[in-house]
């Protein structure tokens, strides 16, 4: 290829990259830039740059209480789903073979199914207990919590189990060699070296529960418990969202494009100043 | 070992999880199974799944499903295998942030996403329609697509195109028989992260489509929205057609990827 033709190539992938970059990119931006006007629709007369819709945020008590639901959802599912994965982990890790294959099908069924099924099989257990078994439960925030924490852990336990297989047997019979007790070695030796997979099983469950909206929906009827998502969906379903959306939008899109460059900025100069060591 | 060390059976670090697995994922699902084959007596019975099977408005729902699925799917497919060949080829493969800012969605929530997504097709005069509902799922998924696609091309060790190249082939002739074939994992792994997620996606459909654009997620959700228990046994039914369908177009996956990986080795794993 001559030099020519290949720099109209170069040129022209540039030109892919870039609209589909703008694809993903304007409507969240036309959000942002929204934010700051209290015209009715995004698009429509701009008006003066203002903050009243922050302003109104703030206010929207319903708003906030979604918001906080996702957190606090998002949070204690991501918690509880990094203990048991964590420890679901270890325990597979020592299991037969056949045992183990056995338990890893079992626990990519959430994973593989369809969201919908998984979702109304939490709603009939909830009613099989309720009704059938008469235990006094019910639809509730802790039942969503439970539900996340369930179709989150497998994710955990995929982020665990490589970090697993790589760490080197010999320490934790070296600590038991030593005198330590195997649950003081598991927790003093095994577990910090884990810990950078349990940091990114964790984050990976949290950002899957926030993202969660079939099981949220189907598990939250009658309960008067709204996330981000079902408030939304209701909302436009019904009478539009209030426009303090945008702000809240805007908030979130901040927070997590910087968060996610940051890390990955700090991650890359970290790789490259290894490399030179190396 | 001491004899303490042979006493300790770390597995039992996994009966907490079996538990929670036994209770919140085994038990729905016979529990699927029994109220999709109980009649309203109580007694065995069939009809729920014949019901599944004749009435035509869940039949032209499943069928809209498939075909919302498989056109999303391909679109979607259409545009992420370039821009993932691009990313992964050279100059580009040394941006790191540039690949970074295909997948970030991702992390952003997608209803917020899919929100203003609509904001702005709406924008530009483009109302809730059934091409506005692909459109949606394509946004969505997009990320999801691109990633394994993306993953399989920049590990894909370099010295089989410069193979291919030295023994005479043309850049046309190396992408169709030899990148291609090579990143078939990626592209089927792309695929059943969005192909059948789309049936759960009935908020994208109810947000972006028209009143006749629905998913059979919808269907099934509604059928359990108003907690009257003669509903149930249908939707269970329903979804045990569902399930039945994951089944199979995973076993086509694996077979697909299977096939590819019996030729010649490629990638360093």
């Amino acid at each position: 290829m001559n030099k020519t033709s290949s720099k109209v190539f170069l040129g022209f992938k540039w030109v892919v990259l870039l609209a589909v970059l703008v694809a993903i990119y304007l409507p969240l931006l036309m959000i942002i830039i929204y934010s700051f006007s209290t015209s009715p629709s995004v698009g429509g007369e701009f008006g003066g740059v203002t903050i009243a819709l922050y302003e109104k945020l703030f206010k929207n008590t319903k708003m906030l209480a979604a918001l906080k639901n996702t957190l606090i959802i998002g949070l204690v599912s991501a918690a509880l789903a990094t203990i048991l994965g964590t420890t679901a982990s270890v325990g597979i890790h020592y299991m037969k073979k056949k045992v183990k294959s056995a338990v890893d099908t079992a626990s990519q069924i959430t994973v593989v199914n369809a969201e919908i099924v998984t979702a109304m099989g939490f709603f009939l257990l909830m009613i099989f207990l309720r009704d059938t078994v008469n235990v006094p439960v019910n639809f509730s925030l802790w039942w969503l919590i439970i539900t996340h924490t369930v179709i989150t852990t497998p994710y955990v336990i995929l982020t665990v189990t490589p970090r697993l297989q790589q760490l080197n047997p010999n320490l934790l019979e070296a600590s038991m060699d030593l005198g330590a007790g195997p649950m003081r070695s598991l927790f003093t030796v095994m577990l910090p070296q884990l810990a950078g997979a349990m940091v990114s099983g964790f984050a990976l469950a949290f950002t899957l529960s926030l993202d969660d909206f079939v099981v949220t929906n189907v598990n939250s009827f009658g309960a008067n418990i709204d996330t981000i998502s079902t408030y939304v969906y209701s909302g436009i379903r019904k009478k539009g969202v209030p426009i303090e959306i945008r702000a809240l939008s805007t908030i979130i899109f901040v927070v997590v494009l910087t968060a996610l460059i940051v890390y990955n900025v700090v991650k890359n100069k970290k790789a490259k100043e290894l490399a030179k060591k190396a | 070992m001491t004899k303490k060390g042979k006493v300790f059976r770390p597995t039992a670090f996994a009966f907490p999880y079996l538990a929670v697995t036994l209770v919140f994922v085994i038990i729905p699902l016979i529990l699927v199974l029994v109220y999709a084959v109980r009649g309203a007596d109580g007694g065995f019975t069939f009809d729920n799944f014949r019901l599944v099977f004749t009435e035509k408005e869940t039949l032209r729902q499943l069928g809209q499903t498939i075909a919302i699925a498989a056109q999303s799917t391909a679109i979607c497919l259409l545009i992420a295998y370039p821009v993932a060949y691009i990313l992964a080829s050279q100059p580009f493969n040394k941006m790191a942030i540039l690949a970074l800012l295909f997948v970030i969605p991702m992390w952003i929530n997608f209803m917020l996403r899919i929100f203003a997504l609509q904001s702005l097709l709406s924008m530009i005069g483009v109302g809730k329609s059934y091409g506005a509902a692909v459109i949606g799922m394509v946004y969505d998924f997009f990320p999801y697509m691109l990633l394994p696609i993306y993953t399989v091309l920049s590990n894909m060790d370099k010295s089989y195109v410069e193979a291919s190249r030295d023994l005479g082939a043309n850049p046309v002739q190396t992408f169709f028989k030899v990148t291609l074939p090579l990143s078939v994992p990626g592209v089927v792994s792309g695929i059943s992260m969005m192909f059948m997620p789309i049936f759960s996606s009935y908020a994208i459909t109810k947000m972006m489509g028209d009143m006749n654009t629905t998913v059979i997620g919808a269907k099934i959700a509604s059928l359990f929205e108003n907690q009257n228990y003669g509903s149930y046994g249908y939707g269970s039914a329903l979804s045990f057609v569902l399930l039945v369908l994951v089944l199979v177009v995973m076993l086509i996956g694996n077979a697909l990827t299977r096939r590819t990986q019996k030729a010649p080795k490629g990638g360093k794993a």
